[in-house]
């Protein structure tokens, strides 16, 4: 415990690195935050947890039913969308719930010393229990299309915390932004939209036509979505020149967002 | 609402804790300072715009103008003043929640502040799962929790309750179990921010009980109210804030004179 520790305003730690240290000491409060979320999101429905792995078979089914004429073409096509989707609801959900947590949440900011990620971390952890759950969907819809979970699969705990990385990187530099635009949180919903047909989540990258898919290289999630369904849909092992891009990515945007969110977040308690 | 009159604790005088005990809590010329934009700019493209033109104007006033205070080990310290006098930020400041624009804040050991009602609290969650919840607010594990929670509970007197979601409390209810989480986890320096005036009679006592009992363990408490008679009976030494300026501090019926003449 911290009881022996002194506190002293006037001691000039680099807040990148002191608020790292806090998280570290604060983990049983992300831990019984992430608790928080998964058991609260469901508690009054009546099939409770299940809907995490029920929610995106539904919007699978239906984006097939839509969909699976115009890209007939695509092999197993509801596996296909499924295994985008997982990777996608992951991203948008924890990243606006970062952001929702913080402006909303922000209340206790005023009142009480916690460190000021916990918000933007828990998010992502309980994020990523979710991902994890929808795998069972996900496993069933594979043997249904007769799409083969191969040993490739190893290699997804790496695709996940990248996915992950960048993910907290983003949540915490829009939830900086939101502080001060509260504005951002509308727009971000927006611009949600527009990000997920800019990346090949529901079509195959194929779809885009030759001369226009040099722009894909330009889109971040391109490199970590890919990364996510060679090895699980695809079912080889990804190569290198496709898993450097998305380190580079990943570890790039959880720096700058630490590195924007720890500088201002002195200042959140003033504004929240 | 004034607290029950009860015999005031033989205490040494204010003189003697300022010599004889140690520091909890130091402050030096501490200056806080809150920038409000005069117009509240929402979107960026006005903020932009603004910015250009150089119009974004920041009303600045000082919540707190070089306040020097030391609070020790074994005493209640209230603040008494007017809202907005101040005393909420000083509170703010030593609990890390704001880092002074100015000036120097010492804080020896562990702060716990007595959250407002519900603050820390999810409705959805029964007591039970609240009481850990609100732990890890305050840096605590679970497995601390768990050597806590039957005197928690037992204290906060609900009974079955425990296991029922939160949002059926009522607000005494709520009041009573975030003042057993907050104490059962025995910080160094305990902040009260008018928190205390919830709850019945017989639960004021009990809680006055308790914070006289953390006093004489040697820990240091930080009282902010507005009734005049819980600063008399409870506090040993009191301040009175006014616009951000420390105006007295001392004997709680001296600061309390001077807060009624010239003040409130």
């Amino acid at each position: 415990m911290q009881s022996t520790t002194t506190y002293d305003s006037a001691q000039l730690v680099p807040h990148a690195l002191q608020e790292l240290r806090e998280a570290i000491n604060y983990r049983h409060l992300l831990f019984q935050l992430i608790r928080r979320d998964i058991l609260t999101r469901y508690r009054r429905s009546f099939l409770g947890v299940a809907w995490t792995m029920l929610n995106p078979l539904g919007i699978m089914l239906v984006l097939s039913f839509v969909f699976s004429h115009l890209f007939s073409q695509t092999r197993a096509y509801p596996a296909f969308i499924l295994s985008g989707l997982m990777a996608w609801n992951f991203f948008s959900q924890s990243t606006t719930s970062a952001m929702n947590s913080l402006v909303w949440g922000g209340g206790l900011l005023q009142r009480i010393y916690i460190p000021r990620a916990s918000f933007g971390i828990s998010a992502i952890g309980s994020g990523m229990i979710n991902l994890v759950l929808s795998f069972v969907p996900l496993v069933i819809v594979m043997a249904v299309t007769g799409t083969p979970v191969r040993i490739t699969v190893a290699f997804l705990p790496v695709s996940i915390l990248l996915l992950a990385s960048f993910t907290l990187g983003l949540g915490l530099m829009i939830s900086t932004i939101a502080v001060y635009f509260p504005d951002v949180a509308e727009m971000y919903q927006i611009i949600l939209t527009a990000w997920m047909y800019l990346t090949p989540i529901i079509y195959p990258e194929t779809a885009i036509p030759e001369n226009y898919r040099l722009f894909l290289h330009l889109n971040p999630l391109y490199y970590l979505v890919k990364l996510w369904r060679v090895p699980l849909y695809d079912g080889r092992w990804p190569i290198w020149s496709e898993v450097w891009p998305a380190m580079l990515i990943a570890l790039g945007m959880l720096l700058a967002g630490w590195l924007i969110f720890t500088s201002k977040s002195d200042e959140f308690a003033y504004r929240v | 609402m004034n607290l029950p009159i009860v015999s005031k604790p033989i205490v040494p005088s204010s003189e003697e804790f300022v010599t004889n005990f140690e520091e909890a809590v130091h402050l030096e010329t501490v200056s806080v300072r809150y920038r409000v934009p005069s117009e509240r700019v929402r979107t960026f493209k006005e903020y932009f715009i603004r910015r250009l033109k150089g119009e974004v104007q920041m009303r600045t006033f000082w919540a707190l103008q070089d306040v020097t205070l030391d609070v020790y080990r074994g005493e209640v310290f209230g603040l008494v003043g007017v809202n907005g006098a101040g005393k909420s930020t000083l509170l703010k400041v030593v609990a890390r929640v704001l880092r002074p624009t100015k000036g120097r804040v010492i804080v020896k050991g562990r702060v716990a502040p007595l959250l407002e009602l519900g603050a820390g609290f999810h409705p959805e969650l029964t007591g039970e799962e609240n009481i850990f919840l609100n732990g890890a607010l305050l840096g605590f594990s679970h497995r601390e929790m768990q050597e806590k929670y039957d005197q928690i509970v037992e204290f906060a007197e609900l009974g079955q309750f425990i296991n029922a979601p939160i949002r059926t409390y009522s607000s005494g209810m709520y009041a009573r179990l975030g003042f057993s989480v907050a104490t059962a986890t025995e910080p160094d320096v305990l902040i009260v921010d008018e928190v205390l005036s919830v709850g019945d009679e017989a639960f004021q006592k009990k809680c006055n009980a308790r914070i006289e009992a953390f006093r004489q363990r040697g820990s240091a408490i930080l009282l902010v109210s507005h009734s005049m008679g819980t600063i008399e009976t409870m506090c040993q030494r009191a301040a009175w804030l006014d616009h951000g300026i420390l105006k007295a501090i001392g004997e709680p019926l001296q600061v309390i004179r001077a807060y009624r003449e010239r003040g409130g």
